[in-house]
């Protein structure tokens, strides 16, 4: 095979361009994704019809996550970066400290019962507020479910935006997070300082 | 397992696009490329787990570029081959744009059976099937044409796929 040349790369990359649009206006666009940088490295954002769907930190490796959303959702997965213009601006504005919270249609599709419905009380945690795993079973009507708490938290499908960084063992320790415990230090002293 | 479809468009783009420009011109290869790939998307994920991609991307752009070809025929064009002009591929000799120019004005089925076998490295038999004809057929279309390239284009070697 021969290499790309340059004048090659740069008329695939308005053919590309043009794709999204045509693909979007034919609704063949399953998965929409782009990679944002951020204080916390290069993130990456895929969204359905239905909403942002996945958030993923460099350490699940992109490429990785993109096998598993062809898998779990569709192989129509396509990099179209402006369907996710309101979910970069948000997070943009979030790490300037300016945003305390998102307003995105999301999709939780990726989890199912419990972890789904625990993500979906986590944003009842308010900015700049911690709970402990405990208080998080409480709060969704199983305290004894402790445990799987804390998996649903491990396994939520959109870090920062849902925010599982606000949830700390009883004694006030970190936990674990997806994307490595510096993140989410980072992301706690952030809402701490703004 | 299908791979995301965006790594279908960054592996293959450029080997789609080689094949739309030797076919047609700069603007109507654009259109080609463009709608080989919404249509491969539509397909994508009903495409056999074995298939080959490339073959599979090559037969839509083929099919796509005679579909350009059939509507010009409706709408004739004024010129029906294009004068010199400034090269729209960029400083000619510094990439294989302007032996792929020299490709284009080979007959249809040498052009055809160069492009898919040097660009999409296809065997004989893949290109038959595309084509038509037999696999011998396709193998000297080939060879005829890579003797014509040697005349009109001292600088055609070998390069990629061997022979």
């Amino acid at each position: 095979m021969t290499t790309t040349s340059p004048e090659e790369f740069a008329a695939l990359e308005l053919l590309h361009q043009k794709l999204e649009q045509a693909a979007t206006a034919a609704d063949l666009v399953d998965v929409a994704y782009r990679v944002i940088d951020s204080p916390l490295g290069k993130l990456l954002l895929a969204a359905t019809p239905a909403g942002l769907v996945r958030v993923a930190f460099a350490n699940e490796n992109h490429d990785l996550v993109l096998e598993q959303l062809a898998a779990k959702l569709s192989p129509r997965v396509l990099r179209a970066p402006r369907q996710l213009d309101p979910a970069a601006r948000e997070l943009d504005e979030y790490f300037e400290g300016t945003r305390r919270a998102f307003d995105l249609p999301l999709d939780l599709s990726l989890s199912k019962g419990f972890r789904q419905l625990v993500q979906q009380h986590l944003p009842e945690i308010g900015y700049g507020q911690t709970r402990s795993y405990k208080e998080m079973a409480e709060m969704v009507g199983n305290p004894q479910a402790v445990r799987a708490v804390g998996t649903a938290c491990a396994t939520n499908p959109l870090p920062v935006v849902v925010p599982c960084h606000r949830v700390l063992r009883t004694d006030g320790s970190l936990g674990g997070y997806i994307g490595g415990l510096p993140a989410k230090t980072a992301l706690l002293e952030l809402e701490q300082s703004a | 397992m299908h791979s995301p479809f965006e790594a279908v468009v960054s592996q293959h783009g450029a080997t789609v696009l080689r094949v739309c420009r030797s076919l047609l011109d700069t603007h109507d290869a654009d259109d080609a490329w463009s709608e080989t790939f919404l249509s491969a998307m539509r397909a994508y994920p009903k495409l056999p787990e074995a298939s080959n991609v490339e073959a599979w991307l090559v037969t839509i752009a083929r099919r796509k570029a005679l579909d350009v070809h059939r509507a010009a025929k409706r709408n004739p064009l004024p010129i029906a081959e294009l004068p010199d002009s400034p090269s729209e591929l960029g400083v000619p000799g510094t990439s294989d744009a302007e032996l792929w120019q020299h490709v284009a004005r080979l007959p249809k089925k040498q052009r055809l059976s160069i492009t898919l076998r040097y660009l999409a490295g296809m065997s004989y038999a893949e290109i038959a099937a595309v084509v038509g004809g037999t696999e011998a057929a396709a193998r000297r279309s080939s060879a005829d044409g890579l003797k014509k390239l040697r005349t009109h284009y001292q600088e055609a070697t070998t390069k990629g796929a061997s022979s």
